[in-house]
């Protein structure tokens, strides 16, 4: 029996008034990709702080590749490699010395050859001699990318790499990524882009206020809550509708409907109101109207089964 | 991002299975975060070592130039100016030290690159020996320019009848303000925090342990007072190297400063196993 990439259970931990994390318990197996969802503060960071071992938690364990982070610290570290949210760098030094240095900490050296070949993957190469200073944004967090894998951990962490990066960059980081997790890495992604969790993971847990509100497949996610949204342009709603709104962008109101067939009901009751339709779109359900509906739930746990 | 599109059918990216754990026999980890700490300060050493040896110059010409001739120590066997010396050299070795660690550490803080250190598996005395070291290598160094230099105006000074009585305060006086500056770093949230610590405790801990005079020429209130500071130990042990005259004897000023840093060692080891400060 292999253990988990990643267990958490019964996780708890407070900072202050502030519950940042209540009973939070799941497992990542290898070889996943995993995704970790959630509004700000619903304790996503804290989660992986706890992972990496820059929090600890107030109760319940932790382990990465079955290494308690606290007992076993050093080779849960080593199993174990974070993407940091914040775009931090060491400003003393080039991209190539932190890569080096970085690698040093883990206890290895001569790494000259992989680093080369993280640099040429994170299309750095040029750069290698550069201090972080004169990066770009874009770069500076290829560099946190490429320092979480001169270890070569067997589980990866991206705490939102996106966040604030350029489209193409966000699709070449994405592939990238995809090969890590095809090449046998697990991984373990928060991010805000709910169609990127959407494409990218196979399992996903949504956290809400320190817990776990939903945590299976994406298949099932998406399936659990079938049907269609319709978006509709229109002076008013009738008030059994009301409801039943999603979503509100503008003058856009996103309905969900259980099934198509709820499609004419919606409509006889648009009609009744002498409500007249200006705009009408029918869409699949995406991850973000799971999302938004789970959230919405009061305190229901919709929990899939292992 | 030469990735993009579909895997390339290139090397591998280190899938799992190579991820070898390696590094057991030797642990090579605080080696490189002591290198890097040395790279750090040599990086910009000319406001690091030259610029502190140029200040301790300074206040040797000012001083001698004021008190030589003036002043005697030691009831006349030494002149002013051979005095000063080894406490300029210890003073410039105790501050450099100090500021090494805590300025190395208060930066990573503030700019939250502090995480780079906490993420490897890197155990609290494998920090505390990389910092701690580091430091002492940089306070040592501008300590050995500025004897350097000073000893150009003296050169009878290379005639110390105790070096190895020297050479161990400055060890352990520089090991003791390495481990204070780190225990600086850790405490202050803020640059102005701690330049309250060096500006209220170890500049008046310094200029008030016998640089610039020897305590018996102090009332005796203050020369009472004067044993309470450690740093007065380490300096008058490091003088009397030089000149085999102390106001305390010197196994008595070693047994002082080596108590003091084996206290503070644990201390600071102890707050960085619980991780405090940086482990929330």
């Amino acid at each position: 029996m292999s253990a988990a990439a990643v267990e958490v259970i019964d996780v708890t931990r407070r900072f202050g008034a502030v519950q940042a994390l209540d009973g939070v318990s799941l497992n990542v197996a290898p070889g996943e990709f995993f995704g970790l969802l959630g509004p700000n503060g619903a304790g996503k960071t804290t989660l992986i702080s706890i992972l990496a071992g820059l929090t600890r938690a107030d109760r319940g364990s932790a382990s990465v590749l079955g290494h308690d982070v606290v007992r076993d610290f050093r080779a849960a570290r080593r199993s174990l490699g974070v993407v940091p949210q914040e775009l931090v760098f060491d400003p003393f030094f080039t991209v190539r010395e932190t890569l080096v240095f970085q690698a040093g900490y883990f206890g290895l050296r001569k790494q000259g050859a992989w680093i080369d070949e993280i640099l040429h993957h994170l299309d750095l190469t040029s750069k290698a001699d550069a201090n972080m200073r004169s990066l770009s944004g874009g770069m500076k967090r290829r560099v946190l990318v490429g320092q979480a894998l001169v270890h070569k951990p067997p589980v990866i962490v991206l705490d939102e790499p996106t966040a604030g990066v350029d489209v193409e960059l966000r699709q070449n980081l994405w592939a990238f990524i995809r090969k890590l997790n095809t090449d046998g890495h697990t991984i373990i992604l928060t991010t805000h882009y709910l169609e990127e969790a959407e494409a990218l993971c196979n399992r996903i847990a949504m956290l809400k206020a320190g817990r776990v509100v939903a945590l299976d497949t994406t298949a099932n996610l998406l399936s659990r809550f079938a049907g269609l949204t319709c978006r509709l342009v229109v002076s008013a709603l009738p008030a059994a509708w009301r409801s039943r709104v999603v979503r509100r962008e503008g003058r856009n109101v996103h309905v969900g409907l259980d099934h198509p067939a709820e499609l004419e009901t919606l409509l006889a009751a648009l009609r009744e109101d002498g409500i007249a339709i200006e705009e009408m779109a029918l869409a699949e359900t995406d991850l973000e109207q799971v999302f938004l509906r789970i959230m919405k739930q009061p305190d229901a746990v919709a929990r899939g089964e292992p | 991002m030469t990735a993009a599109g579909p895997p390339q059918g290139d090397r591998p990216l280190g899938g799992a299975a190579r991820s070898a754990v390696r590094g057991e026999r030797f642990n090579y980890g605080w080696v490189t975060l002591f290198y890097k700490e040395l790279l750090r300060f040599w990086k910009v050493s000319f406001q690091t070592i030259a610029a502190p040896v140029l200040s301790a110059l300074l206040y040797l010409l000012i001083f001698s130039h004021v008190l030589e001739g003036h002043v005697t120590m030691y009831d006349g066997r030494v002149n002013y100016t051979s005095f000063l010396v080894p406490g300029l050299v210890m003073m410039a070795t105790l501050q450099n030290s100090f500021a090494n660690s805590s300025s190395s550490l208060i930066q990573s803080k503030m700019s939250g690159n502090l995480i780079f250190v906490l993420l490897p598996p890197l155990s609290a005395l494998d920090l505390f020996a990389a910092y701690v070291l580091g430091a002492m290598v940089r306070g040592l160094v501008v300590g050995a320019g500025v004897f350097v230099v000073t000893v150009a105006f003296n050169p009878g000074l290379l005639s110390m009848p105790h070096p190895l009585w020297a050479v161990g305060f400055a060890l352990l006086g520089s090991a003791i303000l390495s481990i204070l500056g780190l225990l600086a770093g850790l405490m202050a949230e803020k640059f102005d925090q701690l330049s309250a610590f060096q500006n209220f405790i170890i500049m008046p801990l310094t200029f008030l342990s016998g640089v610039f005079y020897s305590i018996h020429s102090l009332p005796p209130f203050w020369q009472t007072l004067s044993h309470f500071n450690p740093f007065f130990y380490m300096i008058d042990g490091f003088r009397f190297g030089f000149f085999g005259i102390s106001d305390v004897a010197p196994a008595w000023s070693f047994g002082v400063v080596a108590l003091a840093a084996a206290g503070l060692s644990a201390l600071t080891l102890k707050l960085l196993a619980g991780g405090w400060k940086l482990r929330l």
